[in-house]
């Protein structure tokens, strides 16, 4: 709700004459390679981005916009800064200096959850499902603006029943949607790796975001469900909303992304549109820096499977 | 026979009553959100006497001196929420222990003449004592001690009955939801910094309650009743029973409270009536000791070994320890 | 095997630690009570307000630490002697009863009816003034210097207790709220050994390191090492520490009783004014030296030791450590034991202020917290740095506020740090979410 009512009062003011703004993917074409590049109708727009951890540098981002209603991915090599800067963007971390805005609102000071309920929700590097809630309720927990949310109103469930049942309603839509409308009853902790990146990708709908930024949505998850992930991260787009994502699987960046923005140590080295990016020399650069006489595309592969080496790890210790 | 009649009876006195309480504000805290409170007498201490003080020294009537004792219990739940329940678990779990035993010896040794010191504060139970009903006693409780337990107890099932009601509402979804990963729920935009200082509220507030029922079973308050045994008896009690559990504090605190007092019983016959333990190794004095070593040692293994407690199920464990 | 070993280990400790306070510590401290001795109070008062003219007739009582009450009436010279018995080295409390003060004399504002005297001498003598103050006045200004050196004092010393409780936390992520209990234990111990078994002070404190040590990996080895490997979550094992802490103090208490007790040496060494600023004794420039010596050793032995370079290493990164050959559970192994005997040697010399009680722990652990927070929560050179800023601060609020309540001022700098600067003084931002 309250994302919806930004946006409208947000878009006239941005674009008084917005028959003449090009939007969404229309808005990429022609754009320089250059880091920084002026869109025509970004959504978030950071500047002087910069946080130290210790005396190392993890990310000083000059200028960085992301256009409305595309599919933006944000690659770079190991260490490079891209969760950190995503962390940064949520206000799960807060920069040391510079600042970012949100469909021009500024979101300095601005707490984690508030910038969620502005409509910019994220997801985890490591799925972050509640295993002791049922499926269901994970979903539920997603709704935004619940009376029975409200301690006083939470004594009294005939004040909340009906927008419960109507959340309900929504999630096992989305369920539906995301094929784990089977396992609504069961406890999250009881899913696969894969069908927990689902649910934590169909909770953050719940919350009807504008915009949705996913940590590596590919990590860990079994070559099966790929495809199906895919499908729907580009649905999220052709429903109108942004999606940012990091990943290290190139296939799914070229398969998807309409355009594509490169961190290194902590800096934007190069954007462009998925095609003409990898042939980049900077992006190249880059990449070999980081690891010495290795093709891009291996060496995503290989990062892919330390990061789901390190998940299963991480898995068993839980 | 006093072996068993004894600890009976002790299970569900006031004092019992009293732990009950105590323990459900821990488990509104500990067994749903997550909040480690370590100093839940301190929650106690400013009800009972906010109460106390406020009919003894200024002769406010009975029900406004709960009030005031339950705006205390707020007020110090704020100050000690506000600056921790942004940071790590063990920040607040520093302040409580921490605040809890400043508080003490700032009842212990200001304001005498409100707080007076160690005797602590009584003449504040005429109030509550008139609106006694029962005439006499029964069955070994005073006729007062009938009063606080009937008063007591149904404070217990007040209590119980919101606390049913609120964790099965989305407002208990969110805290249960917070007690597993904080930033899920941050990242789907709930406040997690309001919910826990409302959590951490409540628990003060039933833990205060608790503090009233003891003040009234004693008709007195005295420092040395709220000090970390207290809070530690009554996580005890919690973890015994199995968090996060409507009714497991109340079971946890009666079944506890009646094994402490079986040991003083035990204890107590064996060195001097059966003479079985010689003085040089235990002592009427020491029985207490003793009595709380076996309160430590049972929170250890408790949490070693059942963490989910005696009914629990470790496979639907509903804390997770980490 | 694995489930069965932390119940046998604590088992074990538990028996370790019984049978040390049993043969040891039971007994003889029983045996005290009928070791009482016969001993004098004196008292001589004048009324300054008339130039210094005995006071007749004011009652004074001598309270023992059993509850024994001798009382005695001023003659006309303003004297008044008080033949007592108490337990040997206990405290006793004398108080004046103010309302038998003739009319017009009145006791000078800030002192006290009721004076706590832990000399040892057969011979008490003590001193209420009345009157108003004609002497040379001590001002605040005046204490300050002494506050500040009875503060760095205690500061040094409890940065010992702290640097372990850091560093503890650094390697494992723990907050150990026993650690005050180890604190105390060294206190007991080292009395033990003392009083009981009569061994001297300057022997009794190593004896009390070694067994710190061994107490440290005890308890490493039954108790925090096999929670470790089971994967139990962090606020678990910390709920673990508050069960250990109360079963600890609970055993100091059940050897103590809830009498504060003395050493038999160094108890009341001679004062030595210096310039002017304050009092300092011999046994406090040694207790310093010792507690500097033992700091400046693990300070460097972390900066430049292969072990102490591990441990850091550990407490930065544990996976990346043991991934580059550390042996993490042996560093954390060693920081247990390390720790253990740090705040053990703690608590041997603070027991000088804070007398032998099984109260030390407690208190002291309010300190610890406060001291490693404001430094910052694993940082060693925060833990000394808080240790000294609580030290000093505590010791100078008790120019303002009342000293029972000193212990608030560091409270209050506690919940002020974590409002302005949670991560503390040194502490990393990364730290504290």
């Amino acid at each position: 709700m309250a994302a919806e009512t930004t946006q409208d009062q947000t878009n006239p003011t941005d674009a008084p004459d917005a028959g003449q703004v090009r939007t969404g993917r229309e808005g990429l074409v022609g754009l320089e390679n250059e880091p920084g590049v002026a869109k025509p109708d970004p959504i978030v727009v950071a500047t002087g981005i910069m946080r130290q951890f210790g005396g190392l540098k993890a990310v000083d981002v000059d200028h960085l916009e992301i256009q409305r209603g595309v599919i933006t991915a944000l690659i770079g090599p190991n260490g490079a800064g891209k969760t950190t800067f995503f962390n940064l963007l949520t206000g799960f971390d807060t920069p040391d200096s510079g600042d970012r805005t949100f469909n021009g609102r500024s979101l300095k000071r601005m707490s984690a959850s508030r910038i969620a309920r502005m409509g910019m929700v994220r997801t985890f590097q490591l799925t972050k499902v509640l295993s002791k809630l049922t499926v269901l309720e994970n979903m539920r927990l997603g709704a935004t603006g619940q009376i029975g949310e409200r301690f006083w109103a939470g004594v009294l469930p005939f004040l909340w029943r009906g927008q419960e049942a109507a959340n309900t309603e929504r999630a096992r839509d989305l369920l539906a949607r995301f094929k784990l409308d089977a396992k609504e009853g069961d406890f999250a902790g009881s899913l696969s790796g894969g069908q927990r990146k689902l649910l934590e990708m169909a909770r953050a709908l719940m919350v009807e975001p504008e915009l949705v930024m996913l940590d590596e949505p590919m990590a860990g998850v079994n070559p099966a469900l790929k495809q199906s992930l895919l499908g729907h991260v580009k649905s999220l787009r052709e429903d109108g909303m942004t999606v940012l994502f990091v990943e290290h699987d190139m296939d799914m960046v070229r398969d998807i992304s309409d355009w594509v923005v490169v961190m290194a140590a902590g800096r934007v080295i190069a954007e462009g549109p998925p095609d003409s990016i990898m042939s980049d020399q900077r992006v190249i650069d880059a990449y070999l820096g980081a690891h010495h006489d290795t093709d891009i595309t291996q060496l995503d592969a290989e990062a892919v499977m330390a990061e789901a080496e390190a998940e299963l790890r991480e898995e068993e210790q839980s | 026979m006093d072996l068993l009649t004894i600890p009976l009876h002790d299970a569900f006195a006031p004092l019992a009553v009293s732990f009950v309480l105590a323990a459900m504000g821990l488990n509104i805290h500990y067994g749903y959100t997550g909040l480690l409170n370590f100093g839940q007498a301190a929650f106690a201490a400013v009800g009972a006497y906010a109460m106390g003080v406020a009919i003894a020294s200024f002769d406010v009537p009975f029900i406004p001196a709960v009030i005031l004792g339950v705006l205390f219990s707020v007020l110090l739940a704020l100050l000690m929420g506000i600056p921790t329940l942004r940071l790590r678990a063990d920040y607040l779990a520093i302040v409580t222990i921490a605040v809890a035993e400043v508080l003490r010896l700032f009842f212990t040794t200001t304001n005498k003449d409100y707080f007076h010191a160690r005797d602590g504060v009584s003449g504040f139970t005429s109030g509550f004592r008139n609106a006694n009903p029962y005439s006499e006693g029964m069955l070994g409780f005073s006729r007062n001690d009938l009063w606080v337990m009937t008063v007591g107890w149904l404070l217990v099932a007040f209590f119980c009955l919101l606390t049913w009601l609120l964790v099965r509402s989305p407002w208990g979804r969110v805290l249960k939801s917070i007690r597993e990963d904080e930033d899920a729920v941050r990242s789907l935009g709930k406040n997690v910094y309001y919910y826990k200082l409302q959590a951490l509220i409540l628990g003060g507030v039933i833990g205060a309650f608790g503090g009233f029922v003891g003040a009234l079973g004693l008709a007195s308050v005295q420092p040395d009743s709220y000090n970390l045994d207290f809070t530690f008896i009554a996580f005890t009690m919690l973890i015994l029973g199995g968090a996060a559990r409507v009714l497991s504090p109340v079971v946890g605190a009666v079944l506890f409270w009646g094994l402490l007092s079986f040991l003083q019983t035990l204890l107590s016959k064996l060195i001097g009536e059966w003479g079985v333990i010689p003085d040089s190794i235990l002592n009427s004095e020491q029985i207490g000791n003793v009595r709380f070593m076996v309160v430590g040692l049972s929170l250890m293994l408790l949490m070693i070994y059942r963490p989910q407690g005696i009914f629990g199920d470790k496979k639907e464990l509903a804390i997770d320890g980490r | 095997m694995v489930k069965s070993r932390p119940l046998a280990v604590l088992a074990a400790l538990l028996v370790a630690v019984l049978t040390l306070g049993i043969a040891v510590g039971a007994s003889p401290a029983r045996a005290d009570d009928e070791d009482e001795s016969e001993r004098t109070l004196t008292a001589q008062l004048e009324d300054s307000a008339s130039g210094n003219t005995p006071v007749e007739g004011v009652e004074i009582t001598v309270t023992t630490s059993d509850g024994d009450e001798f009382t005695g009436t001023t003659d006309a010279d303003g004297l008044v002697e008080i033949v007592f018995t108490s337990p040997a080295g206990t405290p006793v409390t004398v108080s004046l009863d103010e309302d038998t003060l003739p009319e017009g004399a009145q006791l000078r504002p800030g002192t006290k009816t009721e004076l706590t005297v832990s000399s040892t001498l057969s011979t008490i003598s003590v001193d209420f003034a009345i009157g108003p103050d004609n002497r040379d006045v001590e001002t605040k200004l005046d204490r300050i210097p002494g506050a500040i050196y009875n503060g760095l004092l205690f500061g040094l010393v409890m940065a010992m207790a702290a640097l372990g409780l850091s560093m503890i936390f650094g390697t494992t992520g723990l907050t150990n709220f026993a650690h005050g209990e180890l604190v105390t234990l060294g206190a007991v111990c080292t009395y033990l050994l003392n009083v009981a078994a009569g061994i001297p002070f300057l022997l009794a404190v190593p004896m009390t390191v070694v067994v710190a040590l061994g107490f440290g990996w005890l308890q490493n080895r039954i108790l925090w090492a096999p929670l470790r490997h089971r994967g139990t979550g962090l606020i678990a094992m910390m709920i673990v520490t508050i069960g250990l802490q109360f079963l600890m103090r609970n055993f100091f208490a059940y050897i103590t009783g809830s009498r504060t007790e003395l050493y038999d040496d160094f108890t009341s060494p001679t004062g030595k004014d210096f310039a002017g600023l304050f009092t300092y004794t011999g046994r406090d420039l040694a207790v310093a030296a010792v507690s500097i010596a033992v700091l400046t050793v693990v300070l460097l032995a972390l900066s430049y030791t292969r072990l102490g370079r591990a441990t850091r290493a550990v407490a930065d990164n544990p996976a990346l450590a043991a991934s580059s050959g550390i042996n993490v559970d042996r560093v954390i192994s060693i920081v247990w034991v390390v720790g253990t005997a740090l705040a053990a040697l703690a608590g041997a010399f603070l027991a000088f202020q804070l007398g032998i009680t099984y109260q030390i722990g407690q208190l002291v652990l309010l300190l610890l917290f406060a001291a490693v927070t404001v430094g910052g929560l694993g940082s060693v050179w925060g833990a000394l740095i808080g240790s000294l800023i609580i030290g000093v601060l505590i010791e100078l609020s008790t120019l303002v506020i009342p000293t029972d309540l000193k212990n608030a001022g560091a409270l209050a700098l506690l919940i002020v740090i974590l409002l302005v600067r949670p991560q503390g003084i040194l502490g990393r931002r990364e730290r504290i979410g």
